[in-house]
């Protein structure tokens, strides 16, 4: 029974928020490695691409929520997502034709082209708070729990409880359809296959006739699509703040270079890596062991490895490790 | 030539008399510009009504009369603070300062004006715990209650609830610290246990971190000293959502209608207090307030027209204008034995304190006194019921 208990608070407070956290970072890390893969930069502005996306979804979602449409027990922000998704691609083609062409055209370095990104990025931070404000937004609807923590005791008549909410369901759901859409696209369709070519070589790929502009779109195409998911999962999950969307850049980064940048596998072992150790270096394993172990050798302090208030420092160390020991990233990506 | 002398000794003498009612004069030296700049204008005007109470009244120091002279702290920087106040000390020579504003800026005009000259000052609005502790020579008192008495009240609050075991948690900044220290010593003082004081920062969006760690460390309630419209919403949603703690305490910072809108009865029967009173002074104040044109409501508004009374009194008290004379006058006519004296009431304050009886004075903010110097600060005690905020009683 105590080893049950021990299961059941370890998954409430560290496995279930972390593998929802992990989804969420993984969606965003895959959209900064596939524009490393394929375009040749660090895209600074994916944050604020991800708050373009969840903006233009809470606006539907709200439209639909007006017209009286919704998703049952679903959030009727799932319904918006496509159409989300359609005004993204929207503004991100539109920045490629207007800022990145001109300096893809100049063969520009990717330091420039990193530059030109912040730009990108202070442009699109500025729009979304003219738009929406820079507040608070909270647009998740229907049934908030899979399961409560008090039902979940009452079901089984342990001590402790386990809950599950929706959100965290249907992001790593969703997580998983589009992971799976992704690799199957690149490994299987003749688009997929040209763009992992010009990726790997762009003078042999463009000598085989692979027409360079159209895997351009289509990158920005999916990567609009990917920061969208991410967003929006991200902002049912917790909350929609543009600055907040800002600093989540920082662990994208992280989770992609941890990864190796241009590995789309890595991408999402990264965004697991950095949400775990977020959250399990800093736990305090006090109750789990008192659980656990015989009465004699309970704890009576923490047991916490270091307190909450370096849980940001911990990503940035093991992104140091891996730096020194693999320069590359775990998954042997392209050298920064 | 006889006729011209005798004049001339009139005059002198009528100027002798003139000497012994005398213009005081009385600094107000708030933030005027600033960040604060909004809150200033009600205080000066709470201060002054106070000014011109006393002086309309005929009775202060033999018919004396009070001039106020304002100067602009600006709230963040020191050096225009110590400058305005030593211009009010040097060149308008006044008798006391009311102010200043902001902790910090109290803290400068203190150290380099009134200590240095011998003035006394009393700020209505400096709550930092810091200010408790500092060198004043007796020169500095506050109607504004330290964030440590707010730390106290809160331990109180708790454990007159029967809840021994609590975690707490703080945003990252000098408030957050400085509240949430204060409050643990107190309440393991009084017996009760914290089982972790963990910092949380504000303005991200993830705090499953920071929960696993409370909710591991356990406590039959969760303390939350931040800001309702930051961190501590996430805190709150992320505890309540994995099912970690079902009573949550707040402070100021915490109190606010959002609570209503954002959990409802969601935290059902948690609690909390913030600064204030519902006394019968403060009802006065507002009423004499709006007679004079201005919002006695406005925060830190009935402080001041505390600070100024109550140096204008202990000056009555001492026979003295002098700084050295009446500061060790202003805790006797602050606390108790005496008459209890209301806004409006100065006057016969004035009268009593005269022939030499005590008073009690209660004033705007139902002042009461505690070493060294500050206001012991009431507090107004909150609980969530059906899903509202509603009062429960005063602290």
């Amino acid at each position: 029974m105590d080893f049950l208990n021990a299961i059941v608070a370890l998954s409430n407070f560290v496995l279930v928020p972390a593998i929802a956290y992990g989804s969420q970072l993984a969606l965003g890390a895959l959209g900064v490695t596939l524009i490393y893969g394929i375009l040749r930069f660090s895209n600074f502005a994916h944050g604020d691409t991800m708050a373009f996306g969840t903006m233009a979804t809470i606006l539907f979602t709200w439209w639909f929520q007006s017209l009286g449409i919704s998703f049952g027990p679903l959030p009727t922000a799932l319904l918006a997502l496509p159409l989300g998704i359609l005004g993204c691609m929207a503004i991100v083609l539109l920045t490629d034709r207007a800022v990145y062409r001109f300096y893809r055209e100049q063969k520009a370095k990717p330091v420039i082209l990193v530059i030109v990104s912040m730009g990108v990025m202070f442009i699109m931070n500025g729009l979304v708070r003219v738009i929406i404000g820079p507040d608070d937004q909270n647009f998740a609807d229907g049934n908030r729990f899979v399961i409560t923590a008090r039902d979940f005791k009452q079901m089984t008549g342990l001590d402790e409880g386990l809950a599950i909410k929706t959100t965290q369901g249907i992001t790593v759901v969703v997580a998983i359809i589009a992971v799976g859409l992704l690799f199957w696209f690149l490994n299987r369709t003749r688009t997929g296959k040209s763009m992992r070519a010009y990726s790997d070589n762009e003078d042999l790929a463009l000598l085989s006739g692979i027409n360079p502009e159209r895997v351009v779109m289509i990158t920005w195409l999916i990567v609009a699509a990917l920061a969208t998911v991410a967003g929006v999962l991200y902002g049912l999950d917790k909350t929609f703040k543009p600055f907040v969307y800002f600093q989540l850049l920082l662990p994208i980064f992280a989770s992609a270079i941890v990864g190796g940048l241009g590995s789309p596998v890595g991408a999402i072992a990264g965004g697991f890596i950095i949400a775990f150790s977020e959250v399990t270096i800093t736990y305090a394993w006090k109750k789990v062991l008192t659980y656990l172990l015989p009465e004699a050798w309970q704890p009576d302090g923490l047991v916490q490895l270091m307190s909450t208030d370096y849980k940001f420092a911990v990503s940035f160390v093991i992104l140091l490790i891996v730096l020194l020991f693999k320069p590359t990233g775990l998954f042997k990506g392209k050298s920064v | 030539m006889k006729k011209l002398f005798l004049a001339t000794t009139a005059a002198i003498a009528l100027g002798a008399g003139a000497a012994a009612a005398e213009e005081v004069k009385m600094g107000i030296a708030l933030g005027f510009t600033g960040p604060l700049e909004s809150l200033s204008p009600p205080m000066a005007e709470g201060a002054e009504l106070a000014a011109r109470e006393i002086s309309d009244s005929g009775k202060f120091m033999d018919g004396s009369t009070v001039k106020a002279v304002r100067a602009d702290t600006t709230c963040i920087d020191a050096s225009a603070a110590t400058a305005a106040a030593e211009r009010l000390v040097t060149s308008d020579r006044v008798a006391g300062i009311m102010g200043a504003m902001c902790s910090g800026a109290t803290g400068a005009v203190l150290q380099n004006v009134a200590i240095p000259n011998g003035v006394v000052m009393i700020s209505p609005s400096a709550t930092s715990p810091a200010l408790s502790t500092v060198e004043d020579n007796g020169y500095f008192f506050r109607t504004a209650p330290s964030d440590a008495r707010q730390g106290v009240i809160m331990a109180e609050n708790i454990l007159d609830r029967g809840i021994e075991t609590v975690a707490l948690t703080y945003t990252n900044n000098d408030y957050g610290k400085g509240l949430a220290d204060s409050f643990a010593e107190a309440y393991k003082e009084k017996g009760g246990t914290v089982t972790i004081n963990a910092a949380h920062e504000d303005g991200k969006a993830d705090y499953s971190a920071e929960i696993g760690a409370l909710s591991s460390a356990g406590g039959d309630a969760l303390v939350v000293v931040g800001y309702v419209d930051q961190g501590g919403k996430g805190i709150v949603r992320a505890a309540l959502d994995t099912g970690a703690f079902d009573t949550f305490v707040f402070p100021d910072g915490m109190i606010a209608e959002t609570l209503e809108t954002d959990f409802g009865d969601e935290i059902e029967g948690s609690f909390g207090q913030k600064p204030g009173n519902e006394s019968e002074g403060l009802s006065l104040f507002v009423e004499l307030a709006k007679e004079a044109g201005f919002d006695g409501t406005e925060i830190f508004a009935p402080e001041s027209y505390d600070a100024m009374a109550l140096m204008l009194l202990a000056m009555q008290a001492a026979g003295s204008t002098n700084s050295d004379d009446y500061k060790g006058k202003i805790m006797d006519i602050a606390n108790a034995p005496g008459e209890q004296i209301m806004p409006g009431e100065l006057g016969k304050a004035l009268e009593i304190l005269a022939e030499g009886g005590d008073i009690d004075y209660q004033g705007a903010s139902a002042v009461e006194f505690i070493e060294p110097g500050e206001s012991a600060g009431s507090y107004i005690e909150m609980e969530i019921k059906d899903g509202k905020l509603e009062t429960v009683g005063v602290r």
